[in-house]
């Protein structure tokens, strides 16, 4: 694959289509400026300020978008929040969508069939299989982005985080939590 | 289309295995975000839509999608894209050099254009003055459809009777705007389904499962 992958860019890069300085800075956005941080931004904020939650409620994209977070695969926002009797957990089926501009790229298993075919028909085995055991009363709503709309789980904020600043905050939301195959981290954890 | 990419409800594939999310790199060769970044590129050429680069993805034979990995499938649609579009041969691609200078040169993504691009990405949401057809709490079934094209509707979804939760405005239609004809833009709609109505007897009665339909995807229901 790597001489496949080399060939194709060099070809492309001397028919004059692409220039290699923009693939540059485009793996250099994913891999240094936008990640799941951007996004524990989102939700530590949602845990501290009653107003900002409920604008997420409202116009997720927008409330998102004032945090300086916007763009590709994030361009329709949707917040849902877990409560003691709902767990919320995203996939796409059809393929791999996700809000890139708010977690980053995803990460492999959530490209991959084993995922992507099993979480809508048996989300409490697959989210075992993460180490997240929910109870069978817990009721779990699976969100398929078939569309361009995008989905940000807002975990529940954690047990012993109530002095907590936002900046401390946000470091114990992980990337499954946002996702929903996983629970922020404790306080003590971090 | 019931392509390799309609994973929902299939069975097989086994158990998730994530790496842990502390220990995963981002990328896991270095030719993958070549092809990721390469691909961004090509987009900005202006032959294909998003849409029309999924349905790329989707027509791989399924014996290739499902033995490929994430990057590469992106690598061989990319391929079949620009040689169906006569941006590059066979030929180039078997020599590793070019034969003949690209045609949409003009539209070439500059690197300073790249933080442009990604922070605007591609909003899909169209102002078009139609009028709803459903509301949300109305029950909706899905159609039972088998398009040869590309269509956003999951297999596992269609022919079920569920509610609708949420209205989207009007968004580019994919079924159209994947093959050229046009953006065509509908109202768009979440739908709510319980596990048993997808699964029958083996839901798990404590599941919902939400996706998001056109509205030609979907007729009233009792």
């Amino acid at each position: 694959m790597t001489a496949r992958v080399r060939a194709l860019e060099t070809i492309l890069v001397e028919k004059g289509l692409v220039d290699p300085a923009a693939v540059d800075a485009i793996v250099e956005t994913y891999e240094s400026r936008v990640g799941p941080q951007n996004g524990a931004r989102v939700v530590a904020k949602a845990w501290v300020d009653p107003d900002y939650r409920a604008w997420l409620e409202e116009d997720a994209t927008a409330a998102i978008n004032s945090l300086d977070i916007s763009g590709r695969q994030a361009e329709h926002m949707n917040a849902v929040f877990n409560t003691p009797e709902t767990h919320n957990v995203v996939v796409c089926t059809l393929c791999s969508c996700y809000p890139w501009a708010v977690l980053g790229l995803p990460p492999v298993w959530y490209k991959s069939p084993p995922y992507r075919s099993r979480v809508v028909m048996k989300p409490r085995e697959v989210l075992a299989e993460f180490g997240l055991v929910l109870p069978a009363e817990t009721t779990i709503r699976v969100w398929d982005s078939t569309s361009e709309q995008r989905y940000l789980v807002v975990p529940m904020r954690p047990a012993g985080a109530d002095h907590m600043s936002e900046d401390e905050l946000a470091a114990l939301v992980t990337r499954n939590s946002m996702i929903g195959t996983g629970l922020p981290k404790t306080p003590g954890a971090v | 289309m019931e392509g390799p990419q309609d994973l929902g409800g299939k069975m097989g594939f086994g158990p998730i295995s994530p790496e842990p999310e502390t220990e995963e790199p981002l990328f896991h060769a270095a030719w993958e975000p070549r092809v990721l970044g390469v691909t961004l590129c090509c987009g900005a050429l202006g032959y294909w839509s998003l849409d029309g680069m999924r349905h790329a993805r989707e027509s791989l034979p399924p014996a290739t999608y499902l033995s490929a990995s994430y990057y590469q499938i992106w690598a061989y649609a990319l391929e079949n894209m620009l040689i169906a579009n006569g941006e590059l041969s066979e030929e180039e691609l078997r020599l590793g050099r070019m034969r003949a200078p690209g045609r949409a040169q003009s539209k070439k993504l500059p690197a300073a254009k790249v933080p442009t691009v990604l922070r605007t990405g591609g909003p899909t949401l169209r102002e078009t003055g139609a009028e709803p057809g459903f509301a949300v709490g109305d029950r909706v079934r899905t159609r039972n459809m088998h398009p040869d094209g590309h269509t956003r509707l999951p297999s596992y979804a269609r022919d079920k009777t569920g509610t609708i939760t949420a209205r989207h405005g009007c968004h580019v239609l994919p079924d159209s705007n994947a093959h050229g004809r046009g953006e065509q833009p509908e109202w768009l709609y979440t739908v709510n389904f319980d596990g048993r109505t997808l699964w029958g007897d083996d839901g798990d009665p404590n599941v919902t499962v939400s996706i998001d339909a056109w509205e030609s995807y979907l007729d009233h229901a009792e």
